[in-house]
């Protein structure tokens, strides 16, 4: 069984008051700022957070220590909290913000004085519209107190804040996308090389792109010191990490567990957590990360929930997802409705995503109603081919960014793990489970 | 006519003050365009373009890339039904097709008196509330097909105006302060303090050099 | 040795390949021959790497990975596989997605037979589709402009088109809408794309998604035949092909020439050619009766000419036009007219042009090293108005090289964005301003604009490396103050160079052959003497001549006999209209020489048939002093007959004989006559690596004899197969096959103080008044001439002329929302539109040139000073 779960970002999830400055403050709130811009140097901050092992929690899981260390020399530079989630199944920085708007202030402070930026942008989902309305009145509240502007809590340290709300579309997920976005274009992934953010970001200058869950762990690294945070987790996992747990279990939702200590079983299983499938219902797959990660069967319940740990069996924990369906669900339908998405998602600036992601998802509802033909795999699996070669994982990709190679995902390792499935859709001329 | 009007043109310059680049205001004064007229007219387009530096053409090519900027009139309001997997496996697809039954029309439509335009959205991240639906992007879930029809009754009868605003307004709060230190000053203050850390990180290498060599 | 000069060496394929930084890898493949398919890549476009043709295998840290060869640049040591099974499979993929959607419509394509997507899919390509959906479908054609034409079906979204509107014509009038699979190319709403550069999208389009309307359904490729040759639609000297079906052209292309156009044409230049075939050709030659016209035949016309100048006086026979010939045909005409007949009263210009002296005696700059300067002062008035493609290149160089513009003008040009700094004057005082540019107290009244920044910007820079563009922008102002504004410039900033804005055709070459007053062929002076000429001209005019103005003004007093029209639409292009009116009807013979009828061929007594662009070999002369050739593709139209045999007939009927039986004996007496030209051979002219031709004085030139580079190998197959066939047929001008070899120039010149050959400017000037406002009348591409008029397409494209007014006059007329205006000066009256301009000095209002319509040149007289009108809200 697990500990009793240590919360660090959603520890004052469940408190209204905590959206106001003097519920925020009253719960402990800007004492990680004030810490910090008051008693360190940039440095010391950004030693806390290297010694700290914060992986991301957007997705990649690239150290934010590290990836603040490859910002490029400039005068300018910007930092830039992507709010923008839209992964499928992914609601962890929604609850964030929409429950605790200072802490992601505070935390995109933190880090602004880390890294010295010229300003902070926090780019939040457009239809995030009470998520924005909260963490807009936390932004004014902090102008008031003084956590934002001119000389912050009398340090010589000053700083803007400006929240920018999207428009809809999930590639602006995708941090060059984010920032073309952010630049008033429309969202096309920039390649990388060059276009490394941290090298030529925003207005072409170095930019930071952190995720929200990442920054809202600032005000406790700081506050608690490193160690504190090392102490929970284990192997380069540290900390907690926000887990968004859906489909078909009896209790959805947001469950902050302690990294690298707990299994798929016992978030979908526990009684505190998922609480289990529905009355006579097996667990026919999960999907761990987001649709862009393979999925994973039964046999897998014991992986321990650490980003080594679910890369080790082949998938990843990408951002924090847990999908969970049983044996009442069509598993072509599953993976059609996820092609779908990634078609209509598309931004369409490259060839193999644009007209192959439309392509697969033709073919994938062709099968699925009914008018499929056998040899629809083994097309469906070369065009597979020919947006990730070698239908590998991790991808590697003929396209731009990694949307791409997310498209190919679910498809292929649905075809792996289900052909039969398939198959009786193709024979029988329709889905088993209509 | 669909220009801004002098209110909201205030709010319009305030909006682009907040960014280094002027083009970066787009998006913004496309949800400021939206929230005065329900969506994007063309003239609001040709206005935004003016106002960023851009070309009309530029305003309507980032604007269509994204799902929340109509550029073409929708209803008061906009229902988006999630049919994505989480949802989908909860009965995102049988509530979307319950809405239309309601509602009348088919998805992307709009009802003819105006009140309503139906979607189908991808996924929403209200998932733990499967299947999720939002109106204007203020969320309900989960949502039974009976619960679906108290929705709309509400709404018809004007029960959630305080919840629920008109599309096209994204926020009821607005940012109350404008860029407090201008971008130069601060660009100035980031050199010395760089200079600074610069001082204390070789000062202190040396220190750990001498360490090492003693 | 410079980072460019550094060579780097990769392996493509297991062979080594020398490169420089900076050199994007598909361009180094390239350049060792292996040529990686692509269809977004464009060299003279920036990089994108969407399409995904082009992946192929770059050995990195993690191993070999597909990387787009046309987004990474070359790196020492870098390893490259581009036929590997995993790449071709790559290519094939992103082929076979490209297709899926493609609507395969090629037997119904403009594009079908010269398409890069047909082409590289039967070379590489499946042979049957594995896409049994629906394909996508979008209404198809819409007409995005009066010229182009978008098929949303064909398209495959490469940003080509969309890449050239934004970044280097800088008008984004096209973008993609939508997302994924519905991205799509799209104009806004009741905003066409009116570019003056459109055409070039459908030039560069790798499928059939752009095409041009003129050219619609009008040929196959494998039908044409093609030319290369040089646009003489304005002066810049655009590089293009000549592309023909059946006697009849039907498309220009525009070719890569490194020098001048660097791929581009203006759409004013690529749809011109309709002109050739237009209604208005004249077919032969024919007398103006009183009754009407006469048809005629060659002989009693010339005949009728002859005997008309053998009982006139040699000063009173004039000369006018000559712009747009050949130079073979200039120098004909001039030794006629000035080495027979012996009148010096010929001129090219129509008085919208400088002092030939300024161009002829200054030092000349090229377009590159305008481009290369280290400072660039324009007093050209909108070079885009005027040599469009000279916009581009200056745009270019001041967006991407952060060329530095000192912009000296009467109002806002389209330049002025790329400015450093904007000066603006009153009409007429140009060259006080310049004089306070170099320290002369200004009066504030007369200017506006950053002077303290515009003298820092002059004195921090070396003045040899300062280079100079000039041009008249005030059709309604005596052209004495821009010209000592622009020697002013010249002679203060010793060393800089002079870059001529002269925008008719072959202008610049007619300066050069001395079709203007006072000069003779080679930039020399006519009181300098000159020996060559001496020993093969008959005889030389006693003294100087007269300019077109002062032609038709001597004209009125009667003392014109016989005025030679050539190519002169006087009554359409003559800023004084009334002018020319009254002139010509008081000179007894008015010989028109023309391809197309117009406004002026009725004043002629009689009319002679040209042969027109493309109907005769030749060379031609553009700004920089670059001479190339003219390709010929069609047979001549009727009787028409190329200029230079006009004039070698008429001296056989007036007794003389010119000497010349073919362009050959011409380009060999100018070669005599004219240091200028000298060593420039025929054979260097034709050779193929001369074909964006050759500055002179040849040791001006940086243009070294080298093969052109094929630019964009997959672009429509015309351009490349050209240089691959050679040079035009040698009939005449051009030989076949010489010694290319460019002998050293002898060509030297004592450079005089150019203020000095100038008259000085007593005009009494005025500065603003209240409500009498200075005139200025600039020229615009699509006017009301006979070029675009003639050319159907181009026709509609010609909107009414505006005017713009400074804010403050927009209130003291009292105009609020409609600016319709009544504007009356030198005794006529104009209403036209009008709009404000707050870069426009208060007191001043500018209108647009109408050409042919004649209406805005009743406004003005400039003898003596600056033209006034006044104004009232209609």
């Amino acid at each position: 069984m697990p500990l009793p779960p240590l919360k660090i970002v959603s520890a004052r999830a469940n408190d209204p008051k905590n959206v106001t400055l003097d519920g925020y403050l009253a719960n402990g709130g800007y004492q990680g700022l004030k810490k910090a811009v008051l008693e360190m140097n940039p440095e010391d901050v950004r030693d806390q957070v290297m010694q700290a092992s914060l992986l991301g929690r957007g997705g990649a899981g690239f150290e934010a220590g590290r990836k603040w260390s490859m910002l490029k020399k400039s005068d300018i530079r910007y930092l830039v909290i992507n709010g923008d989630e839209s992964e499928p199944a992914t609601f962890k920085d929604h609850m964030l913000v929409e429950s605790d708007p200072h802490q992601l202030v505070e935390g995109a402070l933190i880090a602004g004085y880390a890294i010295g930026a010229a300003r902070v942008f926090i780019f939040l989902r457009g239809e995030f519209a009470l998520g924005f309305e909260r963490v807009q009145n936390a932004i004014n509240e902090a102008y008031d107190y003084g956590a934002i502007g001119r000389d912050i809590f009398g340090s010589k340290f000053s700083i803007d804040l400006v929240l920018h709300p999207g428009a809809g579309a999930y590639i602006c997920g995708e941090e060059t996308s984010l920032l073309e976005s952010l630049e008033g274009k429309r969202g096309f992934p920039r390649i990388k090389p060059p276009y490394f953010p941290a090298v030529i970001g925003l207005y072409g200058k170095p930019t930071i792109v952190n995720n929200v869950e990442t920054v809202a762990n600032l005000p406790w690294i700081v506050k608690n010191g490193s160690s504190s945070f090392t102490d929970l987790g284990a192997g380069r996992s540290r900390g907690t990490r926000m887990f968004a747990l859906s489909g078909q279990v009896n209790r959805p939702g947001t469950y902050e567990l302690e990294m690298a200590k707990n299994t798929f079983r016992d978030i979908i299983f526990d009684p505190e957590f998922g609480g289990g499938l529905r009355p006579g219902r097996s667990l026919k797959a999960i999907i761990p990360g987001g649709v862009s990660a393979p999925w994973l069967g039964p046999d897998q319940l014991d992986v321990v929930l650490g980003q080594d740990e679910v890369a080790a069996v082949g998938s990843m924990l990408g951002s924090g997802s847990i999908i969970v369906m049983d044996d009442s669900t069509c598993m072509v339908r599953a993976a059609w409705r996820i092609s779908k998405f990634f078609a209509r998602e598309s931004c369409g600036q490259c060839t193999p995503c644009r007209e192959g992601g439309s392509w697969i998802e033709k073919v994938m509802n062709r099968i699925e109603s009914g008018a499929g033909r056998e040899e629809d795999l083994d097309l469906l699996m070369d065009l597979c081919d020919n947006i990730v070669p070698g239908v590998s994982w991790p991808p590697q990709q003929t396209t731009i960014c990694v949307l791409g190679p997310s498209i190919p995902s679910s498809v292929a390792v649905s075809i792996k793990m289900f052909r039969d499935e398939y198959l009786t859709h193709i024979k029988e001329g329709g889905c088993p489970y209509d | 006519m669909s220009r801004f009007t002098k209110e909201m043109e205030t709010r319009a310059f305030e909006l682009l003050a907040l960014y280094p680049e002027k083009r970066s205001a787009t998006i913004p004064l496309c949800h400021l365009a939206q929230e005065q007229n329900g969506y994007l007219t063309e003239e609001s387009m040709v206005q935004i373009a003016d106002l960023v530096g851009t070309t009309p053409a530029e305003v309507l090519g980032a604007a269509s890339f994204y799902d929340m900027l109509h550029t073409e009139p929708v209803g008061k309001y906009v229902v988006g039904v999630c049919t994505n997997i989480a949802c989908l496996l909860q009965g995102g697809e049988e509530l979307l097709g319950h809405a239309e039954e309601k509602l009348g029309i088919a998805t992307g439509a709009t009802t003819d008196d105006g009140m309503f335009t139906l979607e189908d959205m991808e996924c929403i991240a209200h998932c733990d509330h499967a299947p999720a639906l939002q109106v204007n992007y203020r969320f309900f879930g989960p949502l039974t097909n009976d619960g679906f029809d108290a929705l709309v009754d509400d709404l018809s009868a004007g029960k959630l105006e305080s919840e629920v605003p008109p599309h096209g307004t994204l926020s009821r709060v607005q940012r109350k302060h404008p860029i407090a230190v201008p971008l130069e000053e601060i660009v100035r203050h980031r050199r010395d303090s760089d200079a600074k850390e610069g001082e204390r990180l070789a000062a202190k290498a040396a220190t750990e050099a001498k360490e090492g060599s003693n | 040795m410079t980072d460019s000069e550094k060579k780097l060496k990769l392996t493509v394929n297991g062979k080594e390949v020398e490169s420089a930084p900076g050199e994007m890898l598909i361009a180094a493949a390239e350049k060792a021959g292996v040529l990686i398919p692509r269809f977004c890549y464009h060299p003279r476009l920036e990089p994108v790497g969407v399409c995904r043709m082009c992946l192929v295998e770059v050995k990195g840290p993690r191993g070999f990975t597909l990387q787009p060869a046309c987004y990474i640049s070359v790196s020492d040591g870098m390893e490259v596989v581009t036929d590997s099974e995993k790449a071709k499979k790559a290519q094939d993929g992103v082929l076979e997605f490209l297709l899926a959607n493609h609507p395969l419509d090629c037997p119904v394509c403009d594009k079908g037979g010269e398409c890069p997507l047909q082409d590289q899919t039967l070379t590489f390509g499946p042979s049957e589709s594995r896409f049994v959906e629906e394909k996508r479908h979008f209404e198809k054609p819409i007409a995005i402009s009066k010229l182009v034409y978008l098929d949303r079906e064909r398209c495959i979204q490469c940003d080509r088109c969309t890449r050239f509107a934004a970044d280097i014509a800088g008008e984004a009038l096209i973008d993609f809408e939508g997302r994924g699979g519905a991205l799509h190319i799209t104009t806004f709403p009741d905003k066409p794309f009116a570019s003056y550069f459109s055409g070039n999208t459908a030039q560069i389009c790798p499928v059939g998604a752009l095409t041009t309307t003129p050219y619609r359904f009008k040929a196959r490729p494998w039908d044409l035949e093609q030319v290369e040759s040089t646009c003489v639609s304005c002066a810049v000297g655009c590089q293009m092909v000549v592309q023909s079906s059946e006697n009849e052209i039907v498309r220009y292309l525009g070719i890569d020439s490194e020098a001048v156009n660097q791929s581009w044409l203006c759409d004013k230049g690529r749809f011109g050619f309709e002109s050739v075939s237009s209604a208005e050709r004249i077919p032969s030659p024919y007398f103006n009766e009183p009754s009407g016209m006469v048809e005629t035949g060659w002989s009693q016309a010339l005949d009728a000419i002859a005997k008309a100048l053998k009982s006139a006086e040699p000063e009173s026979v004039a000369l006018i036009g000559g712009s747009h010939m050949a130079n073979e045909d200039i120098y004909a005409w001039v030794k006629l007219t000035k080495g027979v007949i012996g009148t010096d009263s010929i001129d090219a210009q129509l008085d919208d042009g400088l002092d030939p002296k300024i161009v002829a005696l200054s030092d000349r700059a090229t377009i590159q090293e305008a481009t290369q300067a280290k400072l660039l002062i324009l007093m050209a008035g909108d070079l885009r108005e005027e040599l469009p493609i000279l916009y581009l290149r200056i745009r270019s160089a001041a967006k991407k090289a952060g060329l530095k513009i000192l912009e000296i003008s009467l109002s806002e040009t389209s330049l002025s964005n790329e400015a450093e700094v904007s000066l603006r004057y009153f009409p007429g005082y140009a060259e006080e301003l310049v004089n306070g540019l170099f320290g002369a107290e200004v009066d504030p009244q007369f200017f506006a604009g950053d002077l303290q920044a515009a003298r820092a910007l002059v004195s921090s820079v070396d003045p040899a490396s300062v280079v100079v563009v000039g041009a008249r922008e005030n059709l309604a102002d005596s052209s004495l103050d821009p010209e000592r504004a622009i020697a002013k410039l010249l002679d203060s900033l010793v060393g800089s160079k002079f870059l001529s804005g002269l925008r008719r055709g072959n202008v610049n070459g007619a300066i050069d052959m001395g079709m203007v007053p006072g000069l003779v062929p080679g930039r020399g002076q006519l009181q300098d003497g000159n020996e060559a000429l001496k020993a093969k001209w008959k005889t030389l005019p006693r003294k100087v001549g007269r300019n077109s103005r002062e032609i038709l003004e001597s004209a009125l007093r009667g003392e014109i006999k016989v005025l030679f029209l050539v190519g002169a639409d006087l009554i359409s292009d003559f800023s004084d209209s009334a002018l020319a009116e009254k002139a010509l009807g008081n000179i007894p013979m008015v010989v028109g020489i023309d391809s197309l009828s117009n406004r002026t061929t009725s004043y002629c007594s009689v009319v002679l048939p040209a042969t027109a662009f493309a109907e005769r070999h030749g060379s031609t002369t553009n700004i920089e002093g670059r001479v190339s050739t003219l390709g010929k593709k069609l047979v001549g139209f009727s009787l028409s007959r190329p200029e230079w045999m006009i004039a070698v007939e008429l001296a056989a009927y007036m007794g003389e004989d010119l000497g010349f039986e073919s362009l050959h004996d011409i380009w060999g007496e100018i070669q005599e006559v004219s240091q200028l030209h000298r060593g420039l051979s025929i054979a260097a002219l034709g050779a193929p690596g001369a074909k964006e031709g050759i500055v002179v004085p040849l040791s001006a030139s940086k243009v070294q004899i080298s093969n052109r580079r094929v630019l964009d190998p997959i672009a429509t197959p015309g351009i490349t197969s050209v240089g691959v066939s050679g040079p035009p047929s040698s009939s005449a001008a051009i030989p076949g096959e010489g010694d290319p070899v460019l002998s050293e120039s002898t060509y030297s010149r004592q450079r005089s103080k150019l203020l000095e050959l100038l008259a000085h400017d007593d005009r009494a000037k005025a500065g603003p008044e209240a409500d009498n406002f200075a005139l200025v009348v600039s020229k615009r591409l699509y006017d009301h001439g006979v070029e675009v008029m003639s050319a159907k397409h181009l026709s509609e494209l010609v909107v009414p002329s505006k005017g713009r007014v400074s804010p403050k006059g927009w209130e003291r007329i009292g105009l609020n929302g409609s600016g319709l205006t009544r504007l009356q000066g030198n005794g006529a009256s104009v209403e036209l539109e009008l709009v404000v301009d707050p870069s426009l000095l208060d007191g001043v209002v500018k209108v647009e040139f109408d050409g042919a319509l004649g209406e805005v040149s009743k406004l003005f007289g400039v003898e003596n000073s600056t033209s006034r009108v006044k104004m009232e809200k209609v």
